[in-house]
């Protein structure tokens, strides 16, 4: 055949779709460092991340380390964070729970997210009475409250971490599977699925090749903002006495045990709680800058609304 | 139904499709009947042009034949078989012997593929190249015959332009070696001096690899440009068939007449004689379309039993047929009546 019409002509590139592609990555990575509060918040979470991995291994004292000459010390250099009414190291404590923190953050969102993605990809996909069923049990899970959802689930599974992490996850669930089907409608429409059938291509490789990747953008942004929820209701709920169980530290149980020392040793809550605080809001300010980035349009009033 | 005029053996015939109803129902109201008893077959070898305004019912005839639609009545044989009532898995192998290139080459390719990727994927789910090398060569060999550099497979859709991804949807309908392709549209979202060539690579490669193509369009220049037949079609029918020297230059059937009429020529003299036939009103709803001659309310020419009588397609001369009672005398007598442009 002949060659007319060759050439690089990349004068007609359209840049019409709002989701970004896959070239501009550096796009979205420059746009993220120019917001500084997202450069301060991807900074924090790096360190988390080294602590948490790394946890006792660079903490000053054991968590466990009793020491009860020193107990209710305040902040000086050999305790930075003070010490608590066992005279273990609070530092070395909050430390240590960043650890279990991230993990339920990480574990139970991705537990949310593998099943959301795949109820609500599934209910967008088929439509239908499929869709009405799934989303509906959806509709009924979220009816909850998030807490009292999780309390409940607890109150079945008995309390610890691993059940701290269902319980969030099938919590967060119905965010996800939301957010994945809303996308899924609008990509299911679109010509190249409909391409992707004409060739022959089968329903779970369409949904796995052409309307996955496709609605990434706005489940990226979700995982980050349900990080910042997560770790906050493993927070409630180990201060609740329902998560992870002492001596493991943890940054919810911290501050409950530290509540009853407010007036005397104010660094027993102030501490944990400020690890909290941080880190819900490093992921919160990220996922906010990723939202501006990727998917401008989709707001998560849903999650907000629950989360107050 | 009549099959085609002439000693056809239907070993010849790639596809058929026979009385074949398409209705669209929309909750519980009345369905729009998108196609509603239409039938056509495609010879190996050929294209068979699709002709007709929007909302005729020519694309979903297309879909159809790839069962991307199903039908509501009629059957859809493709290779002697009728496929009319497979199942989910066995359409998917229909589908590679059917293929489809649509009219908007940027939605038809997903974004976050390379074009490659999109090629290779009939190759994958008909498993029809063993190793990951041989699809490379394969999409290579594929891309170079729709006139593209092999090295483009690596590129995302975003980076070429509009008849570049023509191509590249062109080269997917092909990959799979199938007995029939349905260009739906295929040149109508590109640039004129793009649609040609277009239109020159689709017939270039009928030629060396003796493809088959149902060819849909509303441009008429470019269906008689293309095609070795051509049908016509109304709201949901097929009013006319023939050559397209007996369709372009004879008319038999007042609405192909009344189209063509539209068509403004390059010549100033033969514009300044061409005659205009002014249709009036609306294409009726295809929820209710009038009763006998879908086309008589519309018509200049239409008598009292065009709203009793519904006309069947008959031959006006060999391989030439028209759905109008009248045919060739309404034409006549619209042609007299008609205004000369000003």
């Amino acid at each position: 055949m002949s060659s007319h019409d060759l050439g690089p002509t990349a004068a007609e590139t359209d840049h019409s779709h709002g989701e970004p592609l896959p070239a501009d990555r550096n796009r979205v990575w420059t746009a993220l460092r120019s917001n500084i509060p997202a450069a301060v918040g991807m900074v924090i979470l790096a360190v988390l991340v080294v602590v948490g991995v790394l946890g006792d291994l660079i903490a000053p004292y054991g968590v466990n380390e009793v020491n009860v000459d020193q107990m209710l010390q305040a902040p000086t250099w050999s305790h930075p964070f003070g010490t608590d009414e066992l005279g273990r190291d609070v530092l070395s404590r909050v430390m240590v729970a960043a650890r279990v923190s991230l993990m339920v953050g990480a574990v139970s969102v991705g537990l949310a997210l593998l099943a959301g993605v795949t109820l609500g990809l599934v209910a967008g996909y088929y439509g239908g009475i499929v869709d009405n069923v799934l989303m509906r049990c959806m509709d009924v899970l979220f009816a909850f409250p998030v807490l009292l959802l999780a309390v409940a689930i607890v109150a079945v599974l008995g309390p610890g971490l691993v059940t701290a992490m269902v319980a969030i996850g099938v919590v967060y669930a119905p965010i996800f599977a939301r957010v994945t089907r809303a996308s899924v409608l609008s990509v299911r429409e679109q010509v190249f699925v409909q391409a992707a059938v004409s060739v022959g291509a089968s329903d779970g490789r369409i949904m796995r090749r052409h309307v996955l990747p496709n609605i990434a953008a706005p489940l990226i942004v979700q995982t980050s903002l349900s990080l910042a929820f997560a770790i906050l209701s493993e927070a409630a709920l180990s201060f609740l006495g329902l998560g992870i169980q002492p001596p493991k530290p943890s940054w919810g149980r911290m501050l409950y045990d530290g509540r009853g020392f407010v007036q005397d040793a104010w660094w027993l809550g102030l501490f944990p709680g400020l690890a909290i605080f941080v880190t819900v809001l490093a992921f919160n300010v990220v996922g906010d800058a990723l939202r501006d980035v990727l998917d401008p349009r989709q707001l998560s009033q849903d999650e907000a609304r629950r989360a107050s | 139904m009549t099959t085609e005029h002439g000693a056809v053996k239907t070993g010849d015939v790639v596809a058929r499709v026979e009385d074949l109803h398409v209705h669209f129902s929309v909750s519980r109201s009345a369905p729009v009947r998108a196609v509603d008893g239409v039938s056509l077959e495609v010879r190996r070898g050929e294209t068979l042009g699709l002709v007709g305004e929007s909302g005729s019912g020519k694309s979903t005839t297309g879909l159809a034949l790839l069962r991307l639609v199903d039908a509501t009545g009629g059957r859809v044989e493709v290779g002697g078989q009728d496929v009319t009532d497979w199942s989910r898995r066995r359409v998917r192998s229909l589908r590679r012997r059917v293929s489809m290139v649509f009219q908007d080459p940027a939605a038809s390719l997903d974004p976050r593929l390379t074009v490659g990727a999109s090629i290779t994927e009939p190759l994958i789910v008909h498993d029809l190249a063993a190793s990951r090398d041989a699809r490379r060569s394969r999409v290579a060999e594929l891309l170079e015959m729709v006139g593209l550099r092999a090295d483009m497979a690596d590129r995302r859709p975003h980076e070429m332009s509009g008849g570049q991804k023509q191509r590249v949807g062109i080269a997917r309908a092909l990959a799979g070696e199938p007995d029939l392709i349905v260009l739906d549209e295929p040149i109508a979202s590109l640039d004129l001096s793009v649609q040609a060539q277009i239109m020159n690579l689709l017939r270039g490669l009928q030629e060396q690899l003796g493809l088959t193509y149902l060819f849909i369009s509303h441009d008429l220049a470019a269906v008689e440009h293309m095609s070795d037949r051509v049908a016509v079609m109304y709201l949901g029918r097929i009013v006319e068939t023939g050559t397209p020297e007996q369709i372009y230059r004879n008319p038999a059937h007042p609405y192909t007449a009344a189209l063509l009429s539209a068509v403004p020529t390059a010549d100033p003299e033969a514009e300044r004689r061409r005659r205009r036939i002014t249709l009036h009103g609306d294409v009726p709803s295809p929820v209710n379309p009038p009763s006998g001659c879908r086309f008589r309310t519309r018509c200049p020419a239409a008598r009292d039993n065009c709203a009793t009588t519904d006309p069947e397609l008959y031959e006006v001369e060999p391989g030439h047929r028209a759905a109008c009672l009248y045919a060739v005398e309404a034409v006549e007598e619209m042609r007299a009546g008609a205004a000369t442009t000003p």
